[in-house]
């Protein structure tokens, strides 16, 4: 959705600030707290509702899971797995896994293609499929590995975080279809509350490790979670602990893009000046220098 | 300056017509990929995208003209790789790189059909050809499937090696076009002047003429 | 429920037990989540795998599959030895006090009046000792030996946690914190609240499972409080309804017991089923019979039923025998019955035993499917290869498919299991040339009776004379239909203390039961739904969000039969002295000194004060809840633990010689076809996942995307020793069939030791068939067994034994 009244606070390839002059924005966030989640894959299916999407219908592999992966196709699926803890008691860690909306997206940062990726100013990193070209350098950027490249037109999808819904003043499709109310919506300012209010629940339940996924690695995310293991998120299907951009994408997209181009100019001028100053190696003529 | 007399049947041949193919062959997909990549890699040179016919055109075309590029400059490479092993008078002749760049090229160690500025950038294609092939290959998600942390350090290392090989090419433009005038005639007719080949690259002109 | 759903969210304690909230029923698991957050609940999950629901609970503990009764006894145990009761409420709500005769007596698994030879019992000791004046002698202390509460705690003497973990294979430790949670509400402050649904019913003990579960309740004192209450979380939408209007032919709309061939005349009909008040003051509701079957045989048969011809009594059929689902197959079975309607029924895909059922439904001349999808039932013919190893060219059953609009494509009721009837309007259009399930069955009857006018035939009257008042004879309107069912006065209804006076003029909708009559001037088609749509309108329609009470009642939204009451029982939720809430913050009604009122409708006539001496369940002659159930079930007024049909263990610890019930029916060949543990050496039980509805949701593409494809659950124990990898093929077979899917191997599924052994369990979700846009598979139902509670019938769905291996 190429939202002309949205404004933007980031727009991928793109150097100079895109519009951004609107002061009504309020970043917004999802909070799924996973100490109410069942795993009922009801908001992957209101996700595939609402945007239309038809993952193919693939077959049990000894899992819980279905679809399999993120795909093109599947913007969120929930991610089943289990813990046993030293006494013997079983954990069933379930966590729906989909886009999280970093503050700083390293999909963006990573995409070469100006506007393909931008993030609202509320917020929500979206992907604008006709100007993507298909490159996957959102995947490499990706710390929470979730865009996917479609296999029909090699564009790269991800959740929206419904910003059609969104802009028009609903909350995401998934939010709307969680039974349990496991998945809330609104400002970051009041999930981020909330988060902490349903924390300090669990504490009082007598769960110690529970703590708000909020990564400050990449800023922040507009997606956060209410983990009871917050103590170790990899358990929850290997949920990176301290996400951040990776050095290599800071380096390839970072420091190298200015000076390698500075670099190539810089070598173009040298070469030029050589020119100028020195001139060039004259040639003499066969006849004349034979005849000398 | 007076008019030399371009007469090729007296010129020195350098280039056979095979070679000259080649050579621009590697020269033409060069070119597309350099600016295609830099399409990629900044956004200041994305317009280039429409070289190859627009964003997607350029992500489609990108690795397989990278492909031409890569064989094509494989039969340079097996053509010339003896001839550019680095000799001891080469080395000489680097050391009087500052009298070289001035143009003082008096009484210059006699080298044979390459210098060693030219052997330079021929193995630096060569690491940087290859390196480009590999990463190249890890980031072409068109046909392959590496897992993630390969694609973002192949990112890094295409970037940096193309980098270096389009500084050795600016370089290798630069002399052949504007600096070390009689080179280009190399690469279009097949021949440089008796002049220019006992000027720049005597040991190979007396090698040449006296096959002759 | 006798509560409703919102209502869990006044619970401090969740149990879930017999049922998998989360799994199938994640909309109203919203408001488990409800009481967790806002009144800190705790979430207790006692089931034979680590469910859904047990991943969001706070305390879970395994349970081999089928041991139900024998845990829940050992929780009585618990609540007895240890004073975990909330004694001031089973002193006067239950019927803890009361005497029972001499006659009875338990021994070694069985209750007085055994008759091996019939597998049932001769209930007459199971019966109160009755004073001269009729009523029940009561012992106020609870110290006679003969009263119930002596009984209770003698009989419950032997579960004691050994004997829990011993049969069940939970660990006393973990049984003992279970206990102790749920004892934590014995006392006013604290309510526990029960969801359950077919993991309880769907034994062949299943119904004395749920009575285990409200005996506790009311020993804790539990029941007609917000927050608690005996919870069934039904398995439809719609599946209240459908049981409210008579599901099967063994009762009538509402519950009422239905005619038996020896209820030759009305009199005795309704004499059988008249109770008598058996303590003074009583309300014993149930008195009001004749006015709930009178009221019915008018609305059916109109102004032909009149007092001189017993209002048509004669021509209600009267049952030669059990007529239930298991009973309706063993017949066809037989070639007893020769055509079968099965409308929004897929009894091929959801009977046990399916090589049975194929051999029954063969048998059949035809075969009518009503139904939206195509199912296996109307497909039962075809040779879908080892997923339906049938030969067509063998069945000669004539099979009709008419296709009818969905639950979405047609306007009507849906009632909740919190028995809140809400009206629904239809979404769009049937497909194609379906029609709803009224057009279809309006053109069944009066095309029926077409031909009884035309060709007579034998007894014509009923079919003739039922009343069909619908404006378009063919397609009588859901309105048309729901008025029928609540009822209006056919003539002027008079106060029968003053004759003079009219309380309900002829024509008009009655406001409630309350008003029904046994003299022929009020028509009502089901009882418990009066009033739902009065003078006042369609009361199922209404969308009200008024909670005044803040306890989530909703009087205004819809109407909750009987009454629109939202708890039942609520006179319960009060003091017995004083009429005032145990809780305050939690009153549903209270006594202000005339008269009962409060957020809720009072569940007792609303002058009959503490002093009355009235008891608060009022459909009991003697007005308290049934610690001891008198003659109500079949196999003891006391639940015992008996093992499935098919018991891992192959015995009874408490008692060798009686293994399983005693009092269930089996059919000749289904005895036989029970497996044993040298070639079955498994515990199985099948069920629901949450991604699918039934057979249903195999046939929708977005529910076959998020669960494509059939899977058994397996331990890690159990596929270590059978060397069966995740994801691989298996089959599982049992005595009567078997199936293959992908094994799901897991630290979910426990190994449990019972009686010494030990017992691996195979979790068999059902919903995958040989049709559907989902990976074909098997119908579990290929591998249970045919045998139903001693009750109610519902197969053994959840406890049966099989083989498993790499396919």
């Amino acid at each position: 959705m190429n939202m002309q009244s949205l404004n933007l606070d980031k727009r991928s390839a793109t150097t100079t600030q895109p519009p951004d002059v609107r002061v009504a924005e309020v970043p917004v966030a999802k909070l799924i707290d996973i100490s109410k989640c069942i795993g009922c894959k009801a908001c992957q299916v209101a996700c595939m509702e609402w945007n239309d999407l038809r993952d193919e219908i693939g077959i049990n592999v000894g899992s819980y899971e279905n679809p399999r992966d993120l795909s093109a196709e599947s913007w969120t699926v929930m991610r089943f797995a289990e813990y046993q803890r030293e006494n013997g008691d079983m954990e069933w860690l379930i966590r729906k896994d989909g886009c999280m909306h970093c503050a700083d997206p390293g999909c963006l940062k990573a995409c070469p293609a100006p506007g393909a990726i931008v993030k609202y100013s509320n917020g929500v990193v979206d992907f604008i499929s006709e100007n993507c070209v298909g490159c996957g350098y959102c995947i490499a950027g990706c710390p929470f590995n979730v865009p996917r490249i479609s296999s029909i037109d090699n564009k790269a999808y991800k959740c929206s975080l419904c910003s059609d819904r969104v802009s028009v003043g609903l909350e995401p499709a998934c939010v709307k279809a969680c039974p349990t109310g496991c998945i809330q919506f609104g400002s970051k300012v009041d999930m981020i509350a909330r988060g902490k209010k349903r924390v300090g629940d669990l504490k009082e339940r007598g769960v110690q490790t529970a703590a708000l996924y909020d990564p400050p690695g990449v800023g922040g995310t507009h997606v956060m979670y209410v983990l009871p293991r917050g103590d170790a998120p990899e358990r929850y299907s290997g949920l990176p602990a301290d996400p951040s951009i990776s050095p290599w994408v800071a380096v390839w997209k970072g420091v190298s893009k200015p000076l390698l181009s500075a670099g190539l100019g810089l070598a173009v001028l040298g070469a030029f000046f050589h020119f100028v100053t020195r001139g060039p190696k004259e040639e003499h003529a066969d006849e004349e220098e034979e005849k000398q | 300056m007076t008019a030399t007399v371009r007469v090729t049947s007296k010129g020195v041949p350098r280039y056979s017509r095979n070679e000259r193919v080649t050579h621009w062959i590697v020269t033409i997909t060069f070119f597309l990929l350099a600016l295609s990549g830099l399409a990629f890699f900044h956004p200041a040179f994305w317009p280039l995208t429409a070289l190859l016919g627009g964003g997607v055109w350029s992500r489609i075309l990108h690795p397989y003209i990278g492909i031409v590029m890569f064989l094509a400059f494989g039969l340079m490479g097996l053509r010339y790789w003896r001839e550019n092993i680095i000799q001891p008078f080469d080395r000489e002749w680097g050391k009087r790189l500052p009298d070289i760049i001035n143009n003082r090229d008096e009484g210059l160690p006699e080298i044979d059909k390459y210098n060693l500025g030219q052997k330079q950038l021929f193995w630096a294609m060569v690491v940087t050809m290859l390196l480009l092939l590999a990463s190249g290959v890890v980031l072409w998600r068109d046909l392959t499937a590496f897992p993630v942390a390969a694609i973002r350090i192949a990112a890094v290392v295409h970037a940096l090696a193309a980098f270096v090989l389009m500084l050795g090419i600016i370089v290798h433009v630069y002399s052949a076009i504007f600096w070390v005038k009689g080179s280009m005639r190399a690469m279009t007719l097949g021949t440089v002047s008796r002049s220019w080949a006992r000027h720049h690259h005597p040991l190979w002109y007396r090698r040449v003429a006296g096959k002759e | 429920m006798t509560n409703q759903w919102v209502d869990i969210k006044n619970a401090d304690l969740v149990l879930i037990m017999g049922g998998n909230a989360a799994e199938a029923h994640p909309c109203g698991f919203k408001w488990v989540s409800e009481a967790m957050e806002n009144r800190k609940a705790k979430l207790v999950v006692v089931d034979p795998r680590f469910t859904r629901s047990a991943a969001v609970a706070d305390y879970y503990a395994p349970i081999r599959v089928g041991t139900d009764i024998a845990f829940l006894g050992g929780v009585i145990n618990y609540l007895l030895a240890n004073n975990k009761v909330h004694a001031d409420y089973v002193r006067a709500y239950t019927n803890a006090s009361f005497l029972v005769g001499e006659g009875f007596h338990y021994a070694d698994g069985l209750f007085s009046g055994y008759d091996a030879a019939k597998r049932s019992y001769d209930r007459s000791t199971w019966a109160y000792e009755l004073g001269k004046d009729g009523f029940v002698v009561v012992d106020e202390t609870l110290e006679n030996p003969r009263c119930v509460y002596q009984l209770l705690k003698s009989h419950y003497s032997r579960y004691t946690p050994e004997m829990v973990e011993r049969i069940c294979g939970t660990p006393k430790d973990k049984f003992l914190k279970v206990a102790e949670f749920i004892g934590s509400t014995a006392t006013p402050e604290r309510v526990m609240t029960i969801c359950y649904a077919l993991g309880w019913t769907h034994h062949s003990h299943g119904s004395q499972n749920i009575r285990t579960m409200a005996m506790i309740q009311l020993l804790l004192g539990n029941i007609g409080r917000p927050g608690g209450g005996v919870n069934a979380l039904r398995g439809h939408s719609n599946v209240q309804g459908i049981t409210d209007q008579c599901a099967y032919s063994e009762v009538l709309p509402g519950y009422l017991s239905a005619p038996t061939e020896a209820d030759d005349t009305r009199d005795k009909y309704i004499a059988a089923r008249t109770p008598k008040a058996l303590r003074p003051n009583q309300m014993n509701y149930g008195q009001n019979f004749a006015k709930w079957h009178t009221s019915q045989m008018k609305a059916w048969f109109g102004d032909a039923a009149k007092a001189d011809n017993g209002f048509c009594y004669d021509w209600l059929p009267k049952r030669d025998g059990a007529y239930d689902v298991l009973a309706i197959f063993e017949r066809m079975f037989q070639g007893k019955i020769s055509g079968f309607i099965a409308q929004g029924f897929n009894p091929y895909a959801a009977l046990p035993n399916r090589k049975k059922v194929a051999m029954a439904m063969s048998k059949l001349k035809y075969l009518v499917v009503i139904d939206p999808l195509k199912t296996e039932t109307g497909e039962f013919w075809q040779d879908y290869g080892d997923k339906n190893p049938v030969k067509p060219e063998e069945i000669k059953t004539e099979v009709f498919r008419l296709p009818v609009s969905s639950f979405a494509e047609d306007t009507g009721t849906f009632t909740s299991s919190g028995r809140v009837i809400q009206w629904h309007w239809a979404g769009q259009d049937p497909p194609g040339q379906a029609k709803t399930d009224r057009e279809i069955v309006a053109q069944l009857f009066t095309r029926v009776r077409d031909l009884y006018r035309k060709d007579a035939g034998k007894l014509p009257e009923p079919i003739l004379g039922l009343t069909w008042p619908y404006a378009i004879a063919t397609a009588p309107s859901p309105e048309e239909l729901l008025r029928e069912m609540s009822g209006r006065a056919v003539t002027d209804v008079v106060d029968p203390a003053d004759k003079t006076k009219v309380l309900v003029p002829a024509g008009q909708q009655l406001a409630g039961f309350g008003q029904l009559q046994d003299d022929g001037s009020t028509a009502c088609g089901n009882w418990i739904y009066s009033g739902v749509f009065s003078q006042a309108g369609n009361l199922s329609a209404r969308r009200d969000t008024s909670d005044p009470g803040g306890l989530g009642n909703y009087l205004q939204w819809g109407f909750a039969w009987p009454a629109n009451r939202r708890i039942l029982y609520n006179r319960a939720n009060t003091d017995p002295k004083t009429g005032k809430p145990w809780d305050p913050k939690r009153g549903g009604i209270s006594w202000n000194g005339k008269a009962w009122a409060g957020i809720d409708v009072p569940d007792i006539k609303p002058d009959l004060g503490p002093d009355s001496g009235a008891g608060p369940f009022i459909m009991n002659a003697e007005g308290v809840g049934r610690l001891f159930a008198l003659g109500g079930m079949a196999e003891g007024p006391f639940p015992e633990h008996y093992e499935p049909f098919e018991t891992p263990i192959g015995t009874n610890p408490l008692h060798p010689q009686v293994v399983s019930n005693p009092a269930a029916r089996v059919y000749k060949g289904d005895m036989e076809a029970f497996g044993k543990a040298d070639k079955f050496p498994y515990a199985a039980t099948t069920y629901r996942l949450t991604e699918h509805f039934h057979f249903w949701t195999k046939h929708g593409v977005l529910t076959a995307i998020v669960q494509p494809q059939a899977f058994v659950e397996i331990s890690e124990d159990l596929a270590k020793e059978k060397g069966i990898a995740n994801g691989e093929q298996v089959k599982v077979s049992s005595n009567r069939g078997e199936l293959k899917a992908v094994a799901l191997v897991t630290k979910r599924v426990a190994t449990l030791t019972c009686d010494g052994k030990k017992v691996h369990t195979v979790g068999i979700p059902i919903h995958w068939g040989f049709l559907g846009v989902t990976k074909p598979g098997y119908l579990a139902n290929n591998l249970t067994p045919y045998v139903g509670d001693a009750n109610s019938q519902t197969p053994e769905y959840k406890a049966f034994l099989v083989n498993i291996e790499k396919a």
